[in-house]
């Protein structure tokens, strides 16, 4: 089977590359599946999403990424965000207690931000928020 | 005699332990230089990436963002600068403050009201005594930013850019504010020091806005692909579908863009701190153990001459004893 090659990069390192089968992505417009062949597209992340990719192995790595951009080309895909963290390395804890932190302040966009940021997290170890 | 003895050791004494706080920042800056070295390359990866996203969109969406269009008559011109937090780093603010006060003059020439906005202690004390104004400064990360501090300056800086598109430009000098009551600017310059290597680092001005899309950065790395041997099947050329339109990705990616290079910058005036650093702090050690060893020679040199005195003294009272006796 064909494959992508995947690039994930934040902005103060590279977090992932390798070969992927399948990439799904929240973009701005909607929900994103990216097999081997896809079109080029360039899109922007939505906000609080998290991107899956599945590796080659079979396994799902679910990424929570923030601030984002997705660029597929001929060669494969591109994932930049300004923080991008893997599930293994999302601390659940940390995650929640920003998120009751900062729900409390619906005015500051700071905030707001914040609440995108750690739904995102929580979202990608699997919960739902 | 004794006395100038005394004070010559404690001056030694005093050199030495001078030395060693030297060396310790020595040894402090080297470590600093290999890990922020580690960062600017950690960083490449998505400054590429963003470039690459750029240039696509650059060659498919028109370009009339007010980030990329130049203004006509620009009047304020915000000029950013970077230093350090502290001192002790040779003439690594003294170099990046003359270049702009260079770059100051010339947009002045041009007719241009340049605004400061001021990165790390040194460079606001700087302008503080000197009594100027500056616009606004970030203190307190200069030798390991963060994204979020890069961020932070980002965003200050945008907001002045696009506050300054209403600006009237045709009244007067200086330009007064326009319908938003706030005096934007309509330049941004950024100056830092360009780490090229450990012995050399280089302040330089760049333009970051209007944008040139077309760089040279963006060259080399196209180049580096071909050297690399990377076959790029055109994939810049490819028709790209946008998600949400291209003018909308413009919109978010162009300011992310502006911050990833401020980034950039802080990064290597980070490492071209600490590698200034380290090499004051070096030749600063080097002195030192110089002065030390100059003033032990002449420490020893008193010595010496206070015992071969007081020997004379003995020998020469034992001979007048001598011959006291002689004539008894």
């Amino acid at each position: 089977m064909a494959t992508l090659q995947v690039e994930l990069v934040a902005v103060e390192r590279k977090i992932w590359s390798g070969e992927a089968t399948t990439v799904i992505a929240r973009t701005t417009e909607g929900e994103l599946g990216i097999l081997a062949g896809h079109a080029p597209v360039l899109a922007q992340l939505a906000d609080g999403g998290v991107v899956t990719i599945r590796t080659t192995e079979g396994e799902d790595l679910v990424v929570a990424a923030h601030g984002g951009f997705l660029s597929i080309t001929g060669e494969g895909v591109s994932i930049l965000a300004e923080t991008a963290e893997i599930s293994s390395e999302i601390d659940v804890e940390r995650a929640r207690e920003a998120l009751r932190r900062a729900e409390g302040e619906k005015d500051d966009p700071d905030a707001q931000a914040a609440v995108r940021r750690a739904q995102s997290r929580l979202r990608a170890v699997g919960e739902s928020v | 005699m004794a006395g100038n003895l005394r004070a010559l050791r404690r001056r030694i004494r005093s050199t030495r332990s001078t030395k060693k706080i030297f060396s310790a920042q020595e040894l402090i800056a080297g470590a600093r230089i290999v890990r922020a070295q580690a960062r600017v390359e950690a960083s490449k990866p998505y400054a590429r990436e963003i470039t690459r996203v750029l240039s696509a969109l650059a060659s498919s969406a028109s370009l009339d963002h007010p980030l990329l269009t130049e203004r006509e008559n620009p009047k304020r011109a915000a000029v950013l600068v970077i230093t350090s937090d502290r001192g002790f780093a040779g003439s690594y603010n003294v170099n990046v403050l003359r270049r702009t006060e260079e770059l100051l003059g010339l947009l002045r020439q041009e007719g241009k009201e340049p605004v400061l906005y001021v990165v790390g202690r040194k460079g606001e004390t700087y302008y503080r005594f000197r009594e100027r104004d500056v616009e606004q400064t970030f203190t307190g990360f200069s030798e390991q930013p963060g994204y979020a501090d890069a961020q932070e300056v980002g965003q200050a800086l945008i907001e002045a850019f696009t506050s300054g598109e209403d600006d009237d430009h045709d009244n007067g000098a200086g330009g007064s504010a326009g319908p938003d009551g706030i005096a934007g600017v309509d330049e941004l310059h950024i100056v830092f020091t360009e780490f090229r290597s450990l012995l050399a680092q280089v302040p330089v001005a760049k333009r970051m806005a209007p944008l040139e899309v077309e760089e040279v950065e963006e060259f080399d790395y196209e180049r580096e692909d071909r050297e690399q041997g990377v076959a790029k099947d055109d994939g810049l050329q490819a028709a790209y579908e946008f998600e949400p339109s291209a003018e909308g990705l413009l919109d978010a990616l162009l300011p992310k863009y502006v911050t990833t290079r401020i980034y950039a910058a802080m990064l290597e005036a980070a490492a071209s701190e600490s590698a200034s650093r380290r090499r004051a702090m070096k030749s600063a050690s080097d002195n030192a153990e110089e002065l030390a060893k100059n003033l032990s020679r002449q420490a020893n040199q008193i010595r010496q001459a206070d015992i071969t005195q007081e020997i004379s003294e003995i020998v020469g009272g034992a001979d007048a004893l001598v011959s006291s006796g002689a004539n008894d």
